[in-house]
C-alpha cells in the first residue's frame, strides 16, 4: 500500500504575487530548491529502515519486568532508508557551510575541516573501543590522548593539561575549579572573579556556575584592559577577595592584549590565578606560548585551533593547560606515561592516596576522544612549521581584510595598529534605519555567509569578521568586493537591503513569535492543504 | 495620587500606600518587542533597588529594579500571555506589579515627569 | 602545506597590500621577548597525508576494538548496529561543517533537525518538550539538579545508590563549589534497587531526587513510587537513562511522574568512541521551560509567512544573560544529536520497540547461560539488556583475565566503584543485538576456564 503524505502537509508556496508571475511550482519546489516537511509529516510514518538480524519471534518479556512494560510502541515515526536518505539529504541543503563558501564568524573560527581527521577517527581500534575496556586493550587510545597531551603542553608552554572537558565552556569550567581548588587548598576564601566587559558570555556565566562573583572590568580606547583600572580593583597584596581574572588573548576585539605580562603580574602578586580564555589561540600557535605570557589555565576549543568539525553546534572539546601552580589540581582522570614506556589511564581505581590534590571528575569517562584524533590527525599532518604558518596566514588574512574595507566601514581601532586573526567593524558609518544586521542580511543574498555580529558588546553594532587562514587570495577578494557591495547599498540609502535575505531558503524569521508562544515541539496540526496539487486535480 | 520616575526607566504610581510599578514607554521602546515577563510572588518583599522582575526581548533580559520597598500584593497577571501589553500600553495597561510600600520616604529620590523627560532628553 | 591556499606570493603581495614590512610586523603587539623565532623544536614538521594515516593507523591497531571480540559491556556506553546510511549523513558537508545556527535563513537544515529531534526526544523520554542536547549524560545529570534548585528554591539533592559512579562524581564536583548538599549512597548487592532508601531521605528541603532506569546494576526501580514521596515533598523527580533503547520496551520516566529526565544518548546512531563525543538528552515538563539549560529551537515564520526554525528562548543563555544564565553551555553536541536523531527516524516507534525486545532477549539467554557457569550468581530479578553478576573472586581480575584471551567480558564493579571492598565480586555484563549465540558461548567457557583455576 502506498499512502504518501496522509497528514495533508504542503510545502508553503512563496512570496504572494508569483502565481501571477508564472512562477508557482505544484509541488511547492523550484529546481534544485527544495521545501521539506518535518519527519512526522511524512508518509504514513510506519515504516522502518532497519532490518534486524533474528528470524524468529522474540522471547517474552521476562515476568519481572512486567509492571515496567510500556503499553504500546513510542510514537515515533519510522522512514525507510531511501526516504530517510532523502529526508536528510533534502534538509542538509538548506544549510550554510564551511564546504560551501567561506564562513567568517569572529571568534567562533570556523576554518576548513580535513577529511583525513574523519577517516582515522573511524579507525575501528579508535571509534568501536568502549571506555570501561581492561586498560591493557586501549593503549593505543592512551597514546593518542598523551601525544595530543604533549602537543597541547608544548606549544603553549604549560605544566599540564586536563584532556576531559567536553567543550570550550565546559574548559573554563574546569580551569576555574582549579583556581577554586587552590584557593582552597590554601585556606583562601576569595570569592570574586574579574572578567572584561569584552568577554564571551561564557567567561562570567562559567564563574558563577562555579560560585564565584562576577565583577567586570573596563577596556580602554584601544579595545584592549584597562590595566590601571584592574589593578587598582586588585588591591594591594595577600587581602585581595580576587580569585581570579578570566582575559581572552587574543581578546574578543581580535586585538592582542600587549600588556599581557604585567596584567598577570599584577594578579600573580595580589595572590590571584589568571584564566586565559583560549577561544583566539590559533591566532597565536606557534609564535607565543601562553605560558611565557603569566597564564595559569587556558582553555583550547579543538575546533578552533585544530579543526575539529564544528558539526552545527557540536560536539566540542576543551582540554586546559595549566601552570605548575594549578597542574596538582587537574580533575580525574588522567593519562599518565610511567618510567618503562606504558601509557595508562589514572582513574578513582588508580589514583593514590598521597597524589595531586585532584578537584574531581569532571564528566563520565575520559574525554572527546572523537576530537583528539581528530585534533592529532590535523597537528601531526601541519606539524611545527605548519601550525606556526597558520597563524600566520590567519593573521595576514585578516589585516587584509581591515585594511580593505577601510572606507567603507568604520574601523573602531583599525587605527591602533594591526589586528590579530579577526577584523572587528562597528556601525558607526552606517546612515540612520540601516544596521549591523542588514550588513549581514544582504551578505547572506551575496552566497557569504555573515560575520559575527553584535558581539563583542563594547563595540556599538559591531561585525567581527575571521576569515581564517583557509581562504585563498581570491576567496577573499570575492568576499571583500561583497561587504563592500553590502556596505555601499546601505551607505546608499537602499531599502531593499532592509528586506535581505530575499535568495535564502528562508526570508528574516519571526524571532518575537518564536519566543512569545514557544512551539518546541510538533504539535501534530495539519495544515490545511494549499492550492490543490496536480495528483489531487489529474484524476489518476 | 503622584506619579514617580527612576533613572533606570521605571515609573511608580502611588496611591495612598499602595504603589503600581511598570516601565516607562521609552524604556520599552528601547527593548523592542517584549517577548515575556518574570513577575515577583505576590506577598515577596522587596527593598528598593532590588531586582525583583526581568523584561525579555529576544535579544536582551533587563532586571527591573524596584523604586521601593515593600510587600509585593499584586502582580499583572495578563502579562502571561500578552507580554506585548508593555510594549502597546507601557504606562498603563502594561503595570508590572503592585506593592504596600514600607517607607514613602524613599520617593524623595525619584523624578518627576518633568524631571524624567528632561533626563531621557539628554539620553 | 596542503590546507593552506596562500602561495608565498600572495603573502608578499598582500603584506605589500597592507603596508607592513614582514609578517613580523603584524605580531608587533606580541612582546618581543615572548615571541617565538621559529618551529619550537623537538616537534615534529608536517607530514603527508599517507604519513599521518600510518601514524594513526599503527596507534588504533594497538587496540582491541569490540568488533574484533566477544563483548558484552556496557555501564552507561552501548554497542549497538548503526545503520550505514547514519554515519553517511552527519559526514554531509552541509551538517558537519556548518556552525550554530545563529542565522537562520542559512540555517533551516540544522534547525528543522534540532525540532524534529526535540520532539522525539520528548515522545520517548515521556516529557512534554526537550532541548537541543547537552554534552553527555553525566553533565545532563548536573544541569538537571542545578534546574530542580532553581525551581524549588532548595539546595539538597537525593542521588540512588543505582546512579552511575561517575554520574555521582561529576555530581558531587559541581555541588562542593555551588554549596549544594549531595545525598549519595553506594548501590547494595540486593535483588531490587533500594527505592524504600530513597523514599526515606527526601524532606522538605530536597530539591529532587535523582534515580537512574534502569539502573547502574540493571535492575528497574519504581519510579512511580518515588514520584509520589517527591511531590508529596515538593521536590521533583530527576530520572536518568544510560540506555534510551531500553525505552522501547519500558514506560516512558515522564509517564510515571518524572519532572526532569535526562539521558545519555550515545546508544543511538553514535559509536562508543572510548567515551565521546556523546550526547546529552534533556527534557521536561512545559511549566520549567524558563528554567532549562541548553539551546532550544521553535517553531516560526519568515517575512513570508512561511513556516521556519529558529534557536529561541535565548534570554536564558549565557551569551545574552551572562553571569545570570540558567547555565554556561555554549556548544553543545548538535551532530550527535543529528546521528540520533536519524537512527530514531531509520527505526521509527515500532522499530525501537522491536529492537528492545531483541536487546532483552539477547540478555535472557546471555543470563541463562551464564547462571549455568559454576560459581557464577545472577544478582537481579529483572533486567533490560544488562545484569549483574556475582563471582566467587574479584571481578577485576577475571575481567583482566578474559581479555588475555580475547574477550571484553563486561565492567566490574570493582573498577567503578574502586573503595567499596563488599562490591568486589561483582560484574556487570551486557547483550545487545549484536552479541550473537556463538559470543555468549565463547564468554560462557573463558568464564567457566579462569574460574576453575582461580582460588576459592
Amino acid at each position: 500500500m502506498n499512502a504518501p503524505n496522509t497528514s495533508g502537509w504542503r510545502p508553503a508556496m512563496g512570496p504572494a504575487g508569483d502565481a501571477e508571475a508564472g512562477l508557482a511550482t505544484a509541488s511547492g519546489d523550484r529546481g534544485l530548491m527544495v521545501e521539506e516537511p518535518l519527519i512526522f509529516e511524512l508518509g504514513a510514518g510506519n515504516g522502518c529502515g532497519v532490518d534486524f538480524d533474528q528470524s524468529g519471534p522474540e522471547p517474552l518479556p521476562l515476568p519481572s519486568l512486567s509492571r515496567f512494560l510500556r503499553k504500546s510502541a513510542p510514537a515515533l515515526p519510522g522512514l525507510s532508508e531511501p526516504d530517510a536518505m532523502r529526508h536528510y539529504t533534502r534538509l542538509s541543503r538548506q544549510n550554510y557551510a564551511i564546504d560551501l563558501g567561506p564562513f567568517p564568524l569572529g571568534s567562533c573560527t570556523m576554518k576548513h575541516n580535513p577529511r583525513l581527521n574523519e577517516k582515522t577517527a573511524r579507525l575501528p581500534g579508535f571509534a568501536d573501543i568502549h571506555p570501561l575496556q581492561p586498560q591493557q586493550t586501549v593503549r593505543g587510545a592512551f597514546e593518542v590522548i598523551h601525544q595530543l597531551a604533549h602537543w597541547l603542553i608544548t606549544l603553549t608552554g604549560m605544566e599540564a593539561v586536563a584532556m576531559s572537558p567536553k567543550a570550550g565552556a565546559h574548559g573554563e569550567l574546569c580551569g576555574l575549579l582549579c583556581i577554586r581548588a587552590a584557593h582552597d587548598a590554601r585556606g583562601s576564601a576569595r570569592r570574586v572573579v574579574l572578567v572584561p566587559e569584552s568577554a564571551h558570555g561564557t567567561n562570567p556565566a562559567t564563574a558563577a556556575f562555579a560560585g564565584y562573583r562576577v565583577e567586570s572590568i573596563p577596556g580602554t580606547a584601544d579595545g584592549r584592559v584597562d590595566l590601571a583600572a584592574l589593578k587598582a580593583r586588585l588591591g594591594g597584596g595577600r587581602d585581595s577577595d580576587v580569585a581570579g581574572v578570566m582575559i581572552t588573548n587574543p581578546n574578543t576585539c581580535g586585538l592582542f592584549e600587549r600588556d599581557m605580562r604585567a596584567i598577570s603580574g599584577a594578579v600573580h602578586a595580589a595572590g590571584g590565578y589568571v584564566y586565559c580564555d583560549g577561544a583566539n589561540f590559533n591566532a597565536i600557535v606557534g609564535k607565543v606560548r601562553p605560558g611565557d605570557l603569566g597564564i595559569d589555565a587556558m582553555h583550547i576549543n579543538l575546533h578552533k585551533t585544530f579543526s575539529t568539525p564544528h558539526g552545527g553546534g557540536g560536539p566540542g572539546s576543551g582540554p586546559v593547560v595549566l601552570s605548575a601552580a594549578l597542574a596538582p589540581f587537574a580533575p580525574l582522570p588522567f593519562v599518565t606515561r610511567d618510567t618503562d614506556g606504558t601509557v595508562r589511564l589514572v582513574e578513582e581505581e588508580d589514583a593514590p592516596a598521597d597524589g595531586p590534590q585532584t578537584f574531581g571528575r569532571m564528566a563520565a569517562f575520559h574525554g572527546q576522544m572523537g576530537m583528539f584524533t581528530r585534533a592529532l590527525t590535523y597537528i601531526l599532518s601541519h606539524g611545527a612549521d605548519g601550525l606556526r604558518q597558520v597563524a600566520e596566514d590567519a593573521v595576514l588574512n585578516a589585516n587584509y581584510v581591515l585594511r580593505s574595507l577601510d572606507g567603507v566601514l568604520d574601523a573602531p581601532f583599525g587605527g591602533s595598529g594591526p589586528c590579530m586573526h579577526e577584523a572587528l567593524f562597528s556601525d558607526a558609518g552606517l546612515p540612520e534605519g540601516f544596521s549591523t544586521l542588514d550588513i549581514a542580511k544582504g551578505l547572506i543574498d551575496e552566497g557569504f555567509h555573515p560575520m559575527t555580529i553584535y558581539f563583542p558588546l563594547v563595540v556599538h553594532g559591531a561585525m567581527l569578521v575571521e576569515p581564517t587562514e583557509c581562504e585563498s587570495r581570491q576567496g577573499l577578494d570575492r568576499l571583500i568586493a561583497s561587504l563592500r557591495a553590502v556596505a555601499e547599498r546601505a551607505l546608499a540609502g537602499d531599502e531593499t537591503l532592509k528586506s535581505a535575505p530575499r535568495f535564502a531558503p528562508r526570508r528574516r524569521l519571526d524571532e518575537t513569535r518564536a519566543a512569545r508562544k514557544p512551539v518546541l515541539t510538533w504539535q501534530g496540526h495539519v495544515q490545511p492543504p494549499a492550492a490543490p496539487s496536480l495528483s489531487e486535480t489529474g484524476g489518476g | 495620587m503622584s506619579r514617580y520616575f527612576t533613572r533606570d526607566h521605571e515609573w511608580i504610581e502611588v496611591e495612598g500606600d499602595t504603589g503600581t510599578v511598570g516601565i516607562t514607554d521609552y524604556a520599552q521602546g528601547q527593548l523592542g518587542d517584549i517577548t515575556f515577563v518574570e513577575l515577583p510572588a505576590a506577598g515577596q518583599a522587596v527593598k528598593k533597588g532590588d531586582s525583583v522582575s526581568v523584561v525579555d526581548s529576544v535579544k536582551a533580559a533587563s532586571d527591573i529594579y524596584t523604586p521601593a520597598s515593600g510587600a509585593v500584593t499584586d502582580v499583572n497577571h495578563a502579562l502571561a500571555d500578552e507580554p506585548e501589553l508593555v510594549n502597546a500600553d507601557a504606562e498603563a495597561g502594561g503595570w508590572l506589579y503592585r506593592l504596600k510600600l514600607s517607607d514613602p520616604g524613599e520617593l524623595g529620590g525619584l523624578m518627576d515627569r518633568a524631571g524624567y523627560e528632561e533626563y531621557v532628553g539628554g539620553l | 602545506m596542503r590546507y593552506l591556499p596562500l602561495t608565498p606570493a600572495d603573502r608578499a603581495e598582500m603584506l605589500g597590500l597592507i603596508g607592513a614590512a614582514s609578517i613580523d610586523d603584524l605580531f608587533s603587539d606580541v612582546p618581543a621577548e615572548a615571541r617565538l623565532s621559529g618551529p619550537i623544536a623537538g616537534l615534529p614538521m608536517h607530514a603527508s597525508e599517507m604519513a599521518v594515516e600510518r601514524h594513526m593507523a599503527a596507534l588504533a591497531a594497538k587496540n582491541l576494538s569490540a568488533g574484533a571480540a566477544p563483548f558484552f559491556l556496557g555501564a552507561g556506553a552501548y554497542r549497538h548496529h548503526i545503520p550505514a546510511s547514519v554515519d553517511h549523513l552527519i559526514q554531509r558537508g552541509e551538517f558537519l561543517t556548518a556552525y550554530t545556527p545563529y542565522q537562520p535563513e542559512i540555517a533551516q537544515g540544522t534547525l528543522q533537525v534540532l525540532f524534529e529531534f526535540q520532539t522525539q526526544v520528548a515522545r520517548l523520554l515521556g516529557t512534554d518538550i526537550a532541548n537541543a542536547s547537552m554534552y553527555d549524560g553525566s553533565t545532563a545529570c548536573w544541569e538537571a539538579i542545578a534546574m530542580a534548585g532553581r525551581v524549588t528554591g532548595r539546595k539538597r539533592a537525593v542521588l540512588s545508590g543505582g546512579l552511575h559512579p561517575h554520574y555521582v562524581a561529576s555530581v558531587q564536583t559541581m555541588a562542593r563549589f555551588t554549596g549544594d548538599t549531595i545525598d549519595a549512597r553506594t548501590p547494595k548487592l540486593d535483588a531490587a534497587p533500594d527505592d524504600a532508601g530513597v523514599i526515606a531521605a527526601i524532606d522538605g528541603e530536597t530539591a529532587c531526587a535523582v534515580v537512574q532506569y534502569p539502573d547502574i546494576l540493571g535492575r528497574i526501580p519504581d519510579l512511580a513510587a518515588i514520584a509520589a514521596a517527591t511531590q508529596a515533598a515538593g521536590a521533583l523527580l530527576v530520572v536518568v537513562v544510560t540506555e534510551p533503547v531500553a525505552l522501547g520496551l519500558l514506560e516512558a520516566p515522564g509517564k510515571l511522574g518524572a519532572d526532569i529526565v535526562v539521558g545519555e544518548g550515545q546508544s543511538l546512531g553514535v559509536g562508543l568512541q572510548f567515551g565521546g563525543p556523546y550526547l546529552g538528552l534533556f527534557g521536561c515538563r512545559e511549566k520549567f521551560v524558563r528554567q532549562m539549560p541548553g539551546r532550544l529551537t521553535g517553531q516560526t515564520v519568515d517575512a513570508d509567512g512561511r513556516r521556519g526554525f529558529v534557536l529561541t528562548l535565548s534570554t536564558r543563555e549565557q551569551h545574552i544573560r551572562r553571569e545570570k544564565a540558567t547555565s554556561n553551555i555554549c556548544t553543545s553536541s548538535v551532530l550527535c544529536a543529528l546521528a540520533f536523531s536519524i537512527h530514531m527516524t531509520l527505526l521509527g516507534g515500532e522499530g525501537l520497540a522491536r529492537l528492545a525486545a531483541i536487546n532483552h532477549g539477547r540478555a535472557q539467554a546471555l543470563a541463562a547461560r551464564l547462571a549455568g557457569v559454576p560459581g557464577v550468581r545472577l544478582l537481579n530479578d529483572a533486567w533490560f539488556n544488562e545484569f549483574t553478576v556475582l563471582l566467587p573472586g574479584d571481578a577485576r581480575e577475571v575481567v583482566r583475565a578474559l581479555a588475555d584471551r580475547q574477550v571484553l567480558g563486561g565492567v566490574s564493579l570493582g573498577r567503578l566503584y574502586p573503595g567499596v571492598p563488599e562490591l568486589r565480586r561483582g560484574l556487570l555484563v551486557t547483550a545487545t543485538e549484536t552479541a550473537t549465540d556463538e559470543d555468549i558461548e565463547t564468554l560462557a567457557t573463558a568464564l567457566g576456564e579462569i574460574l576453575e583455576g582461580m582460588p576459592a
